[in-house]
């Protein structure tokens, strides 16, 4: 329940402020790199290659980059988020105010979703001048868009509580989430791999993130659109349940 | 008067930093009642548990035992109603650097529940003389400016009790008046206030009343008035001429040091009579005689010095 919303308020106009303070690094940096992927996987690579479930090379790989793009705003966002107020100090008007733990978490995730669902939109915009696409499922779409984006924020959440220096900020980003989108079948369906790494793959949860996705606009999928939805599902429950954790036992936060 | 804030047994330890060390005790058994409408000030060493009674009252610490009520309200089972009562000036300069002084105190009021008063928001930045400043990024502001930001960041909610920990600490004589002035206005308007001090000058000119802590203990909570009179005693000290081998029966009660050199009286400087005259006088009868005398009174500060040696 929400009780104080002028706190949520003040907090997501805080963290949105804190976007439009850098809103040219913010939109251009993502673009960029789109437009790269889609310049070397799309024209260069991609025209060599054959369709992939009948969609052309360079459009399959867009949910894909979208999906990527999403995983990683939302979780730098979320993170940095509380990580800097935690850092300077800043956090102890947070812990003063009569502000509930699930409002602090409306403001600070509800912000950074909104931010990497918002540059989701643009790269697919950006897409959109590449390559020829199709969204077959419009509203499944926007559906994986907003839980992935909202599952990542609050897994960019616990990471930013839980990190106690700038290095470990940038540590699980590096090191777990961009070895799981590279070979989450961004770039590839699963199908095309051997036997045994296929098998391999369905333990990666971007895997299904990415294949209910693609499923939304091109109507083909590496696993079934039901098990996709289930799994995101969980990855949120999972996530949840950490942040309730969290702020139970007051966690890095709180003595 | 009835208590705004009402402390009782409160204890906090510290989680051990090392696995199966002791952890830190930085409260032990802490009862206090704070009246409306007064202000406390809470003096102390350094590590004497000041900041963590107050980071506890204001929800930034968890007690590990006792309970706190703000206006009645538990401060952990009722914290919104509790807090939003509060505003807590830190000891350390915690700000946002990159924002605007208008921006950081109008969020503070949105963080505590209250809707927008621009109004407000622009009447405590004029009493902090930070009008001009509004429009600056805190990081370009100085140490002094940036004191001024975090107490308007707790007054913009219109707190009904202020926490002011050190808030002169590293301010210029200029600044610390202005603050003092601040401070009196608000209590002239009903707001019950809290400092903590190195300065004892500082509790001493502000203070209604006077609680020292150390090492975890509250050892005295005191009105200042009692607390002056008591320290209302004077010295008068006299370097004798020729060292007193032993003193005079009648000189009872006064006191022979520093072998036999300095003959000290003690004596209620708030009395109509002091005795001093009679004392020179006797002086003059025994034949004593004394090349220099001088008086001193004991501060605060004394006190203070002795009640945490003694701990």
């Amino acid at each position: 329940m929400i009780a104080n919303f002028h706190a949520v308020k003040a907090i997501y106009r805080f963290e949105m402020s804190r976007t439009f303070r850098t809103l040219f690094q913010s939109i251009v940096s993502p673009v960029l790199s789109t437009s790269l992927y889609f310049i070397v996987f799309g024209s260069a690579i991609g025209s060599r290659m054959t369709q992939v479930d009948g969609v052309p090379y360079g459009a399959y790989i867009v949910p894909g980059l979208i999906m990527m793009s999403v995983l990683q705003q939302s979780i730098s966002n979320a993170s940095f988020g509380i990580y800097f107020p935690k850092f300077s100090g800043t956090i102890y008007e947070m812990l003063s105010a009569p502000v509930s733990y699930g409002e602090i978490v409306l403001g600070y995730v509800g912000a950074a979703a909104t931010k990497s669902l918002s540059l989701g939109l643009i790269t697919l915009i950006t897409a959109f001048f590449f390559v020829p696409l199709q969204i077959l499922h419009p509203l499944w779409m926007l559906l994986f868009l907003v839980l992935t984006a909202w599952t990542f924020s609050l897994f960019g959440f616990i990471i930013g509580v839980w990190a106690d220096g700038f290095e470990k900020l940038q540590i699980i980003p590096l090191l777990i989430i961009t070895p799981l989108t590279f070979l989450g079948g961004s770039f590839y369906s699963i199908h095309m791999l051997p036997p045994f790494w296929r098998d391999i793959s369905l333990f990666n949860p971007v895997v299904y993130l990415i294949s209910g996705f693609r499923w939304a606009f091109y109507g083909a999928s590496d696993v079934s659109i039901g098990v996709s939805l289930g799994m995101t599902l969980a990855f949120l429950a999972a996530c949840t349940a950490t942040v309730a954790w969290i702020f139970k036992t007051g966690y890095r936060l709180k003595n | 008067m009835s208590a705004i804030i009402s402390i009782s047994n409160l204890s906090k330890t510290y989680k051990p930093t090392k696995k199966g060390g002791a952890g830190f005790q930085a409260l032990k058994n802490v009862s206090l009642d704070i009246s409306k409408g007064e202000i406390l000030a809470l003096l102390g060493p350094n590590g004497a548990g000041k900041t963590t009674l107050i980071s506890i009252v204001c929800g930034i610490v968890n007690p590990s035992e006792g309970t706190v009520t703000a206006d009645g309200h538990d401060i952990v089972k009722d914290y919104r109603a509790a807090r939003s009562l509060i505003g807590l000036v830190p000891q350390e300069l915690t700000t946002d650097a990159f924002e605007t002084v208008w921006n950081t105190v109008s969020f503070s009021r949105g963080l505590f529940g209250y809707p927008p008063k621009p109004a407000h928001i622009e009447k405590v930045l004029k009493d902090l003389s930070l009008w001009d400043k509004k429009d600056n990024k805190i990081m370009t502001l100085s140490g002094g400016m940036k004191r001024r930001v975090m107490i308007a960041k707790a007054l913009s909610h219109e707190p009904q009790i202020l926490f002011l920990d050190e808030p002169t600490a590293g301010v210029d004589v200029a600044l610390r008046r202005d603050m003092w002035n601040v401070v009196r206005r608000l209590r002239d308007s009903g707001v019950t206030i809290i400092l903590t001090t190195h300065y004892i000058e500082e509790a001493q000119e502000m203070a209604d009343r006077i609680g020292v802590i150390n090492k975890g203990e509250l050892v005295l909570v005191e009105q200042k008035a009692v607390l002056m009179k008591k320290l209302g005693k004077k010295q008068l000290s006299l370097e004798l001429a020729e060292p007193l081998k032993k003193l005079p029966k009648e000189l009872k009660g006064l006191d022979l040091s520093d072998s036999g050199l300095i003959l000290t009286y003690t004596f209620d400087a708030n009395a109509e009579r002091t005795g001093i005259a009679t004392l020179l006088k006797q002086l003059g009868d025994l034949g004593i005689a004394y090349k220099d005398l001088h008086t001193s009174q004991s501060s605060l500060e004394d006190i203070f010095v002795s009640l945490v040696k003694a701990a």
